[in-house]
This record gives structure tokens, C-alpha cells and sequence, in this order.
């Protein structure tokens, strides 16, 4: 066939531009693929795109799903640590002054348990996610900036390491997730434990930013051709806002835990009432990011519900563009809202009324996607297999945590439960139904694709029942207490006040709910291992990761997909329209127009390189060192210089050079 | 899954500038979320200004002249440095090559009159909250002065090299004048803040 006819059939014509001009050296041309049989494209491609063996080869990966895979490992362990934290204060709370644990350790207990959930677990998993998924669905062969996403993870995990081996030292953060000045500034934090708060945030904020980046080019620039806007899968547009929320959102912790860092260590009075600054300030800085931090890590949720909810009804999701713009709306009205954390703080009346107004206006959008849900539910044959248990599981709790949200939204009552356990109740619903649920049903959905293998469905359904009574028995009961006035961040009761049984239910609800993370770890294990061969497409679904195999080869797809539809594997079942004229020899993929994902470009993605272990070396070794001596800013400039250049200087491969 | 050819990719160009190219776009989100930093500590500094009747807290007034020197030498390069951009656009090695050293020594220029600013604040940054928040924004640009001086030089050196004959790093040079834009758009702001705004009070 010409390429004449084909392009009039699909009306993309490629942006041809007259040959390069000026002083460039010309295309070293090596094989295309167009022609190539499929045994041969397969062998080239592998040699192009493959990680290369041994340890410094696996240190140099910058495939996005090694990375991916490897984010997804250490934040489910992250999350298992936190657990872990939880359920040992459940202990101590099972009873009236139990001396399990003194008021220091459960201090560092709780600080960890948030820390860890929040920004080890929560919002690296959902970013992992779409590390994996966004270039598979948006039909690239490597997310955009592939050194940049390497670099990334050994930040998080540097960060995460400084944070853990802190608390074994007990040196961790004793001040609380969100660590108030006065009570971790220089006057009454002292010792390095509000300084480990501090920096472990900037790791992991310098982290998510860069994956935010890579995400948000990679959806602008990467789809595959014909994906215009309106093609784009709802899951890839959840992560597109979420990116967009992180840029917006994360310089405010970054600034926050900069500014505490300077007032702790080099003697500026930022947050010091008595030199002219103010405590507040913290506070409004901190809930700036705070807040949309939850759309943060609900957002993607709802991308995965979204994507799991069509392929078990068997049908295309109902409203698409309706969900589109609600996510886009959540996303701007996050950055609405951060005041409702701050009620109890006096602030003028009417500023107060405002936010309580647009936190209340947050559940019109959230409202129109439930809507969309429930009416593709309806208008579906719902095939019901664990991930749309999962779904079930999200619908019902989040529900009921967003009443207890939009009661805590009115003043009067959120000043009269603040601080309670009314509020950690409050958002665990929040949390745990609106991201963790999800990402449960989303783990069952695409293990197959990760694995190659199906995971237990006997396990999955025992799994489910186990997380939902558990997570109710555990987190149910807290309302009630926290309603009889039971306070947040208290290590121990004394027994007058009643308060034993209820809290010993509370505790064996946990237990229950944290076995049932065991129960999902065996089935993860032991699918891996054993579980039934999955096949491409187990679930026949409809988007471009399941158009290739299970799991997908180093170069994800050996022709790029031309999309026609949202759902381009339904629209196309006979056969998948593909593009062809990409080498075979170098790393090239295709860069589109935004809009209309026009093709434009063939450009070359970046190899393998081990230098961004070295600068998240370079830069971890500083952030480390910073909480010791102001500096390490200085020392730190010089590796981190050579580190970058290192990392930028062409090496000769044809990826660099054209 | 079967598969057919739809769509010849073939005769697509190997590069692009500005928008066409990601590069370009990831430059955009850095600016995005460091703009959103220094709109952050910006809006900082006022929260503090407006909460304290008499800002600057009795502390002398800085001086403003290495400041304004700083201003005018930032303006100034913004005229060689959209001159170099066509240069990169049209892939010219000899006038990209000389753009590229008078913008290294147009970012070197700054930053030494940088150097005396620091003292002209007339306040240490430990003295109170006001002197804190005039370092912080000084220090917080000066980084940026700083990082992105250092690229400049870097890819100045790299033209130089047989590296340079590629649309890709003709790409980077239009990146970094970019981001060279960005680094001066914002120190205006910033000027305002700390010279002009406590001459008010
Ligand atoms: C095994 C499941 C979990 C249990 C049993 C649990 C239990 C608890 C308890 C008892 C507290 C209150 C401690 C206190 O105030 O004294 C708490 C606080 C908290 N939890 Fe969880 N939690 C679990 C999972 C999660 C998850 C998945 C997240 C986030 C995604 C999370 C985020 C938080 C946060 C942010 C706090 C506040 C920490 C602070 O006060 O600084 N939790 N959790
Ligand atoms: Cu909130």
C-alpha cells in the first residue's frame, strides 16, 4: 500500500517539513520498520529499547515500567510500615492506660504514620500508576523524560531511607504530619527531629514535581496520532489534572518546609510572632498544598474507577466529557478550600463562609461522576469480579465520608469536633474509601498486565469482605467516640471516662483490616508465581495498554497504534490501524501535536544512564547533610554540578546527537 | 493483536523548536512551578507586610542601587538573547556560538553585581522577620541566577564541541534562552518587592 491511500483513510497527514537547513549534521539513517516482518522488528527493537544486564545495567534503567514497578514495591512496603505504626498504636489504645508505649514514642508513632501514609505511600502510588500506565495508554513507547523519572525514584527512596533509619534512631519526627510552628520551630523543637520532617519533604516534593512533569509532556506531546483531546482515556486525564494540582500545590509544602528550615537552623524569625513574623503564616502555606494533596491522591482513584468500571459493563463509559470537565473542576476548586482546615483559628467571619461555601460547592463535580458511574453501571451488564467489588467497596465509603466532610465543612460543628477522633475517622473514610479502594480494584485489574498472570479470584472476593468489615469495625466507631469527645494524638484514657470497649473494638477492626493487607500480599505473591497465564487483553477491555502483550516488551509497542476511538480496541477488533517509518535501530518515538496529537516529530528518547543514581546521590547526600550545617549547600553545588553534567553530556549514541 | 498499517511516519523531521519540541514543554512546567514558588514567598512577604502596621520594623531602608544595576543589566541581555533565539531557530553555528558567550558573560555580569546586594539590604536576614524575607527572595532568584548561568556556560562549552551539530542542541539553546526570559521576568517582581516596597512604609 502507498502511504498516500492510508493517510487519506485516516485523514492524519504527518507534518512534512522541507529537509533540515543549517549547519546540522545529517540523519545517520539505520533500518525502518516499515516492511520489517514481526520476527525481525521484534529482535531490533529489543536490542534498541532493552534494559541492559547486570547491576549497573538494572541502576541505569530508565524504562518506565522497571521504574514503575519498582515505585509500586517500595511504596506497598512503605505502606505496610505505616500500617505497621498504626496497628502498634491501636494496641496501646486498645484499653485504659495500657504503658505499652510511652506519650515520646507514640508521638513519633503517629508523625510517622502520617508521614509515611501521606507522602511515602499515597501520593508516590498513585504517581507510580500512572508511570506504568499513562505511556501504555497514550500509546509512546517511554514516558517523556526517562532519566528525569529514574532520577526521581532514587530521590523518593532516599527520602523515604532518611525518614525510616531516623525513626529507628529515634530521631524521627515527633510534631505530627503537618508539623505547627510553634511546636516544631526553634523554640520548642529542639534536637533534629522537626529538621528530619522538614527535609524528607523536600525529597519527596522534588520527586512528585519531576514526575508531574514527565506525566503532563508526556500526555501533551506522546499520544499516539488521532488521540485528540477527546480520545484521551479518563484515567490519563485524572493523572494529567493530578499533575497539574502537584505543580500548583507542592512548591507550597516546599516553601513551607524551607522557611521552618531556616528558622530552625539558621536563625531567621519568619514564623516568629515576637521578630515580626507569624505563626499563621505556617499554616495558610501548609494547607495551600494540604488540601489539594487529597485531590491529589483522589484524583487518579477516580482515573482508575473510571477505567474499571466500562470494562466490566461491558459498555463506554457514560457522560465522558461530563467526567472530563468534573475532574477539571475538582482540580480547580482544590485550591479552593485550603481555609477549612483552619476554622478553629479565628479567622474574620466572612472569609470563613466563603470556604465554607466552595467546600461545599466540591460536591457538585464529585456528585456529576457518581452520577456518570452508576448510569454506565445501569446501562451496562455488569460482570462482577473483584476489581468492581473494589468499586462497590469506594462508592460506600466515600460516601460517608463525604457527609462527615460536608458536615465538618459548617463551622459551628467542626469547631466542636476538631481534634477529635471524629476527624481521623473523617478522613480515613476519605482516604482509605476514596484512594485506597480503588487502588486495590485497580490493583487487580492491571497485575495481568504487569505479571502476565491472573491473581486469585477466590482470594480477591476474601480479600474484599476482609477489607470492608474490616476498615468499618475499625474506622465506624471513631465518629462515636470522637463524638463523646475522645481526642486525636493522645497516647493513652484513663478508664473513668468509658472509653475501654469501644476502643477495643476499634483496635481488633484494625487488626482485621491490616490482615487483610496480608491476605492481598499472599495472593500478589502468589500470583506472580503461580497464578493462571493472563493472556493481552483478560478483561477485553477497550484502551491501548491492552493492545499489547502481558506484560508489555521493553518497547511496548513494536508499531505505534493510530486511535479512532475512545476506546480504540472496540472500535477496532479485526485489527489495530498502526503507524509505520520509525527506525529500528535507535530509540525514536513519536511526538504529536497537543490538540489534535497531529504527528510531528520522530524523536529519540534517552538511553540508559547510570548518572541519575549519581545526582540523586549527590542531591540526597546534601538535603542529608543540610539538617546539620546551613553549608552543605555550598559543599553540595559541586557534586551535584558534575553529577548534572554527567547526566546531560551527549555520549555519542545517535539518541544524543540528532 | 492483529495489525495494519495506517499511517506513514517516515518523512516526519527528527526535531522541533519551541512548542513543537517536549523539551520545551518541560522547561514550561519547571517555570510553571518555580513561577508558583516565587509567587508563594512573594505573597509571603506581603502577608507579613500587611500584618505589621509599620513593616520594615524600624530597620534602615536598603539601598537600592546594585539592585537597579542588576535590573537594568537583566533587561539589557534580553535584546542579544532573542537574538540568538533566531539564530538557533535557523540552526547558524557561528552567530549561535558567539550568542552563546555573550549571554554566559551577560548572566556573569549580573551576578557579581549580585554579590553586593546581599549588603545593600542594610539588614541581616537573622536580625527580624523583615530581613529574613529579603534574604529568602534574594536568595531564592540568586539560585536561579546561579543554576541557570551555569547551564548557559555548560552548552556554551558543548557548541563549541563537535556535539553542537544537531538540531537537538540547537533546540537547547532555544530552551535555555527561554528560560533566560523567565529568570528576568521574575527578578522585576521581586525588585519591586524589596527595594520599592519598604520605601513605602
Ligand atoms: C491499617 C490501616 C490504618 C489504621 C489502623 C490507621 C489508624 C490511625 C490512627 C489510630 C490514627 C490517629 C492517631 C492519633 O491521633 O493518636 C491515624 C492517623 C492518621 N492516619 Fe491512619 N490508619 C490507617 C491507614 C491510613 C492510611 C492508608 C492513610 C493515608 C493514606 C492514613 C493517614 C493518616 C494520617 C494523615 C493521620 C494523622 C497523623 C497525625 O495526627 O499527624 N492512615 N491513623
Ligand atoms: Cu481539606
Amino acid at each position: 500500500m502507498s502511504s498516500a491511500d492510508l493517510t487519506s483513510e485516516r485523514d492524519l497527514p504527518p507534518e512534512r517539513e522541507a529537509s533540515a537547513k543549517g549547519d546540522v549534521a545529517p540523519e545517520r539513517d539505520g533500518p525502518r520498520d516499515t516492511g520489517m516482518d514481526d520476527a525481525s522488528l521484534h529482535r531490533w527493537l529489543t536490542r534498541t529499547w532493552r534494559t541492559p544486564p547486570g547491576i549497573i545495567g538494572a541502576l541505569s534503567s530508565v524504562d518506565h515500567k522497571v521504574i514503575a514497578r519498582r515505585y509500586l514495591i517500595t511504596a506497598f512496603l512503605f505502606l505496610c510500615l505505616g500500617g505497621l505504626n498504626a496497628v502498634v498504636m491501636r494496641i496501646q489504645l486498645s484499653g485504659p492506660r495500657r504503658g505499652l508505649i510511652g506519650p515520646d514514642l507514640y508521638n513519633q508513632l503517629f508523625t510517622m504514620h502520617g508521614v509515611t501514609m501521606m507522602f511515602l505511600f499515597a501520593v508516590p502510588i498513585v504517581q507510580a500508576t500512572g508511570i506504568y500506565l499513562v505511556p501504555l495508554m497514550v500509546g509512546t513507547r517511554n514516558i517523556a523524560f526517562p532519566r528525569l523519572n529514574a532520577f526521581s525514584y532514587w530521590v523518593y527512596v532516599s527520602g523515604g531511607l532518611f525518614a525510616w533509619v531516623s525513626f529507628a534512631l529515634s530521631m524521627a519526627p515527633d510534631v505530627g504530619w503537618f508539623a505547627y510552628v510553634p511546636l516544631s520551630g526553634p523554640e520548642y523543637g529542639p534536637g533534629k527531629r522537626a529538621d528530619v520532617w522538614a527535609q524528607m519533604i523536600t525529597y519527596t516534593e522534588v520527586s512528585s514535581l519531576a514526575v508531574a512533569v514527565a506525566t503532563i509532556v508526556t500526555i501533551f506531546k506522546q499520544r499516539a496520532p488521532g488521540m485528540s483531546l477527546d480520545k484521551i482515556p479518563l484515567y490519563v486525564w485524572s493523572l494529567l489534572v493530578t499533575s497539574f494540582v502537584v505543580v500548583f500545590a507542592m512548591p507550597a509544602v516546599m516553601i513551607t518546609s524551607t522557611f521552618l528550615i531556616l528558622d530552625r537552623l539558621v536563625g531567621t524569625h519568619i514564623f516568629n510572632p515576637a521578630e515580626g513574623g507569624d505563626a499563621l503564616l505556617f499554616q495558610h502555606l501548609f494547607w495551600f498544598f494540604g488540601h489539594p494533596e487529597v485531590y491529589i491522591i483522589f484524583l487518579p482513584a477516580t482515573g482508575m474507577v473510571s477505567a474499571i468500571i466500562p470494562a466490566f459493563a461491558r459498555r463506554p463509559v457514560f457522560g465522558h466529557l461530563g467526567l472530563v470537565l468534573s475532574l477539571i473542576a475538582v482540580g480547580f476548586l482544590s485550591f479552593g478550600l485550603w481555609v477549612h482546615h483552619m476554622f478553629a483559628t479565628g479567622l474574620p467571619k466572612l472569609g470563613a463562609s466563603f470556604f465554607t461555601a466552595s467546600s461545599m460547592m466540591i460536591a457538585i463535580p464529585n456528585g456529576v461522576q457518581i452520577f456518570c458511574w452508576l448510569a454506565t453501571l445501569w446501562d451496562g451488564r455488569p460482570v462482577i469480579r473483584t476489581p468492581l467489588l473494589f468499586v462497590f467497596g469506594f462508592f460506600f465509603i466515600f460516601v460517608i465520608g463525604g457527609l462527615t466532610g460536608v458536615m465538618l465543612a459548617s463551622v459551628p460543628l467542626d469547631l466542636q469536633v476538631h481534634d477529635t477522633y471524629f476527624v481521623v475517622a473523617h478522613f480515613h473514610y476519605v482516604l482509605i474509601g476514596g484512594a485506597v479502594f480503588p487502588l486495590l480494584g485497580a490493583a487487580y485489574f492491571w497485575f495481568p498486565k504487569i505479571t502476565g498472570r491472573m491473581m486469585s479470584e477466590r482470594l480477591g472476593r476474601w480479600h474484599f469482605w476482609l477489607a470492608l468489615i474490616g476498615f468499618n469495625a475499625a474506622f465506624f466507631p471513631m465518629h462515636i467516640v470522637g463524638l463523646w469527645g475522645m481526642p486525636r494524638r493522645v497516647y493513652t484514657y484513663p478508664a473513668e471516662l468509658g472509653w475501654g470497649n469501644i476502643n477495643l473494638f476499634i483496635t481488633a477492626g484494625a487488626v482485621l483490616f491490616f490482615l487483610s493487607f496480608v491476605l492481598f500480599a499472599f495472593n500478589l505473591i502468589h500470583g506472580a508465581l503461580k497464578g493462571a497465564p493472563a493472556g493481552d487483553n483478560p478483561w477485553d477491555a477497550g484502551t491501548l495498554e491492552w493492545a499489547t502483550s502481558s506484560p508489555p516488551p521493553s518497547y511496548n509497542f513494536a508499531r505505534i497504534p493510530v486511535v479512532t476511538n475512545v476506546e480504540p480496541l472496540w472500535a477496532e477488533p479485526q485489527a489495530l490501524p498502526v503507524a509505520t517509518g520509525l527506525r529500528a535501530d535507535v530509540r525514536e518515538l513519536l511526538i504529536s501535536t497537543v490538540a489534535e496529537a497531529h504527528p510531528d516529530i520522530r524523536e529519540k528518547s534517552a538511553t540508559p544512564s547510570i548518572w541519575p543514581l549519581l545526582a540523586a546521590i549527590a542531591v540526597g547526600g546534601t538535603f542529608l547533610y543540610s539538617i546539620f550545617t546551613p553549608w552543605a549547600i555550598v559543599w553540595g553545588a559541586a557534586p551535584i554540578a558534575v553529577t548534572l553534567i554527567g547526566w546531560f553530556w551527549p555520549k555519542g549514541d545517535p539518541e544524543d546527537e540528532e | 493483536m492483529n495489525q495494519r498499517p495506517a499511517l506513514d511516519l517516515s518523512a516526519l523531521p527528527t526535531f522541533g523548536h519551541g512548542p513543537r519540541s517536549p523539551t520545551w514543554w518541560g522547561t514550561l512546567g519547571f517555570m510553571a512551578l518555580e513561577g508558583t514558588g516565587f509567587a508563594l514567598a512573594a505573597g509571603a512577604y506581603l502577608y507579613l507586610a500587611t500584618l505589621w502596621p509599620n513593616w520594615r520594623l524600624s530597620a534602615p531602608q536598603p539601598n537600592h542601587w546594585p539592585g537597579t544595576i542588576v535590573t537594568l543589566l537583566l533587561i539589557v541581555s534580553l535584546v542579544p538573547n532573542h537574538i540568538l533565539n533566531g539564530y538557533a531557530k535557523q540552526c547558524a553555528m557561528r552567530p549561535v556560538r558567539i550568542g552563546m558567550v555573550v549571554m554566559s558573560l551577560l548572566g556573569l555580569a549580573p551576578l557579581i553585581v549580585r554579590w553586593f546586594e546581599f549588603p545593600a539590604l542594610n539588614i541581616y536576614w537573622d536580625t527580624n522577620a523583615y530581613g529574613s524575607m529579603l534574604w529568602v527572595l534574594l536568595g531564592l532568584h540568586t539560585t536561579h541566577l546561579i543554576t541557570d548561568v551555569g547551564d548557559t556556560i555548560v552548552l556554551m562549552v558543548l557548541m563549541f564541541t563537535h556535539h553542537g551539530y544537531s538540531g537537538r542542541r540547537f533546540g537547547d539553546v532555544g530552551d535555555n534562552v527561554f528560560y533566560w526570559d523567565f529568570v528576568v521576568l521574575t527578578w522585576i517582581p521581586i525588585y519591586l518587592l524589596i527595594y520599592w516596597l519598604p520605601r513605602l512604609g
